[in-house]
């Protein structure tokens, strides 16, 4: 089930709801005024820099850290101070904390065990058997925890979670010590066992092509705030902000004053004295200090004049495979990158450092951001 | 260099060796030898009087061990939740307990017990009415095993507390996470992994409890322990017997401590 836009405006189908959230550690504000809806089945994930507050968020929505302020919702209720072994949340952890004195089985068994009044054994066996195989470790139950990989403990954890059919999954960074390919393979099975259960799953990651392909929402934060919630769509083609600009995807950004704003558009004088115009972000003001944002692929590269070209020297050319990045100058703009897609390539030569070429872009490419 | 700790080696060792060569001496005294025999642990296990004194000091130890291991390991549990300059206090405590010679601890258990039981026991013959069949407290048994008890606990503390060090914050809020109250996650999941720890903790507090003689020659009363019947019958003059009893003590005493050793080990990896 793919989660709707429309059921977020939803207050009843809420699963977990932040209001006006903060969470202090003596003078450290870790979480400041989080405001956040959860929709049930939705795929959500925070995304931010090292000590931003994402653990601390996810630590209130299963109980081990006390809002200083606000309220924490699960289900409509508000549940501040409910014990976390009361709360129909699980987590995935992200050193996986796995019992090593159980198998493989009765750590997934763990939660199922504590469930009053008791399920039947041949019930537990049943549950188990059948997450194991979701996870695809049917034949490792037996197996002590020390003896299986990396890869297959971080799925142990999450059967460990989600035979419990929990209203709200919470991961946090799960995947980060997997090695590069293993990650990849395990965001798949992730997005596909989100899918296939319904499970509410909420991510925190600071890896923001994780955010990007696996989230149906990404909540970027800042310094214990949340800076802009949005699909990975929106948050790629409209950041609010320089610094989500940065932080999903990447960008060439330029520095400068924000001249006449026109229905959705604005004029732009680069600190170089050259003038641009593209799509007005949220909240700039006219003659304000501002931020040009362009996307490296948005940009056309070419041996011959370009109409509303500029005159660069190509300094570098990183081949990427599917892509090929160029670092070019202009004397007075300044560095940019740009992404030549191979279809791009196939109509010119690849471009040699040293070499004249000329870039330009489609104006509404441009995105005109207040400066933060 | 090497010729120095051999030397410290057999200063140390040579004494042990000499009793326990001598427990298998054929004549009647401890200094000539006259050739091999075992007579002498026969004679040691049929004496009524060690082996009494080996009940007793097997039943202490028990007790001891038992109550030190579990008063230890709940104090080391509930230490776990301290922090900062409150819990630096403790610790201190704690090592300092341990490194208490035993003369002060049994002279201080003493007076401490002497003094309680001087309040306690007109107080008890007044409740009673019947100041003839009242029960009075006494040195004892009780008072030995509390000794012990308070002495080892520290032991058991110190053994704990360190394998709890090892263990991830994280374990049990994972137990939480997963539906476990506080006492599910202490039973199910802290207390299997110190199990190795307090195992341990049990047999040293047993090891020294059956050892010790100071604090018991202060507080056992008019019990007899082996250490102390050791004691008074060497008085007596030493005989193959006394070296047959000391090299068996020995022999378990350090049987106990290698067991101990070897399950902290084992515990540690996993
Ligand atoms: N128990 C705590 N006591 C004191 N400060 C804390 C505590 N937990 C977190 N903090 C502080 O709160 C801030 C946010 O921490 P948090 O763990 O939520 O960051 P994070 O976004 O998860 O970072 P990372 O990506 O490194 O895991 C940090 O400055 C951190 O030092
Ligand atoms: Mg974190």
């Amino acid at each position: 089930m793919k989660y709707d836009r429309g059921v977020l405006n939803d207050a009843s189908t809420a699963v977990a709801e932040l209001r006006h959230v903060s969470k202090r550690f003596g003078d450290v504000d870790a979480a400041r005024d989080l405001n956040l809806s959860v929709a049930s089945g939705e795929f959500l994930s925070f995304l931010g820099p090292s000590g931003c507050g994402k653990t601390t968020a996810l630590r209130m929505l299963a109980g081990f850290e006390t809002p200083s302020d606000g309220e924490v919702l699960i289900d409509g209720a508000v549940v501040n101070t409910l014990e976390p072994f009361r709360r129909p949340v699980n987590m995935v952890f992200q050193s996986y904390a796995l019992f090593p004195h159980l198998s493989v089985f009765d750590n997934v068994a763990y939660g199922l065990r504590q469930r009053r009044p008791r399920l039947s054994r041949a019930e537990i066996a049943e549950k188990v058997s059948r997450t194991l195989d979701v996870v695809r470790l049917g034949d490792f139950g037996a197996r002590r925890i020390w003896e299986m990989s990396g890869g297959q403990q971080q799925r142990v954890a999450l059967a460990r979670a989600i035979v419990n059919e929990p209203k709200l999954l919470l991961l946090d960074e799960p995947l980060a010590a997997l090695d590069r390919k293993l990650r990849k393979a395990m965001q798949i099975e992730l997005q596909d066992l989100q899918r296939q259960l319904g499970i509410t799953f909420i991510l925190v990651t600071h890896d923001q092509e994780e955010a990007l392909s696996l989230s149906d929402r990404i909540c970027v934060m800042r310094d214990g705030r949340i800076v802009q919630i949005g699909t990975p769509r929106e948050l790629y083609d409209a950041p609010a902000s320089r610094y989500v600009a940065d932080f999903v995807g990447s960008s060439n950004f330029l520095e400068g004053r924000i001249g006449r704003i026109t229905s959705g558009h604005a004029d732009f004088t680069g600190v170089s004295g050259h003038s641009f115009s593209g799509q007005a972000g949220p909240g700039i003001e006219e003659g304000a200090s501002g931020t040009l944002s362009l996307r490296p692929e948005q940009i056309n590269i070419s041996r011959r004049q370009l109409e509303g070209g500029h005159a660069v020297t190509v300094q570098n050319r990183i081949f990427l495979g599917e892509h090929t990045e160029y670092v070019v100058r202009h004397d007075e703009i300044g560095t940019f990158i740009v992404l030549a897609s191979r279809r791009a390539e196939d109509r010119e030569p690849p471009l040699d450092a040293g070499t004249q070429a000329y870039i330009a872009w489609n104006p509404d490419a441009a995105l005109i951001l207040r400066a933060d | 260099m090497r010729l120095y700790s051999l030397v410290v080696y057999v200063f140390l060792y040579a004494p042990i060796a000499i009793i326990a060569l001598f427990s298998f001496n054929a004549g009647r005294h401890a200094s000539d030898f006259q050739g091999f025999s075992i007579q002498w642990y026969g004679r040691a296990l049929n004496n009524p009087f060690v082996m009494d004194a080996l009940e007793t000091s097997l039943i202490v130890a028990f007790i001891t061990a038992t109550l030190a291991s579990i008063l230890g390991t709940l104090a080391a549990v509930g230490l776990q939740g301290l922090r900062g300059p409150a819990r630096a206090i403790f610790d201190a405590l704690i090592y300092i307990a341990v490194m208490i010679p035993g003369i002060v601890i049994g002279i201080a258990t003493l007076i401490a017990l002497v003094t309680v039981f001087d309040v306690m026991n007109p107080w008890i013959e007044n409740l009673w009415g019947d100041a003839d069949n009242a029960p009075t407290l006494s040195m004892g048994r009780g008072s030995l095993i509390a000794a012990h008890t308070m002495f080892t606990m520290a032991l058991v503390i110190i053994i704990v507390r360190a394998r709890l060090g090892t263990l991830e914050q994280s374990l049990g809020e994972a137990s939480a996470d997963l539906y476990a109250t506080p006492l599910g996650t202490f039973r199910q999941v802290t207390l299997p992994l110190i199990a190795p720890a307090v195992l341990a903790g049990f047999l040293l507090s047993f090891t020294f409890s059956f050892d010790d003689f100071i604090i018991a020659f202060f507080v056992a009363g008019s019990e007899t322990t082996l250490p102390i019947y050791i004691f008074s019958s060497i008085r007596r003059g030493v005989t193959p017997e006394i070296n047959a009893i000391g090299t068996m003590v020995m022999l378990a005493s350090l049987v106990l401590l290698i067991v101990a050793q070897l399950i902290l080990r084992r515990g540690d990896r996993t």
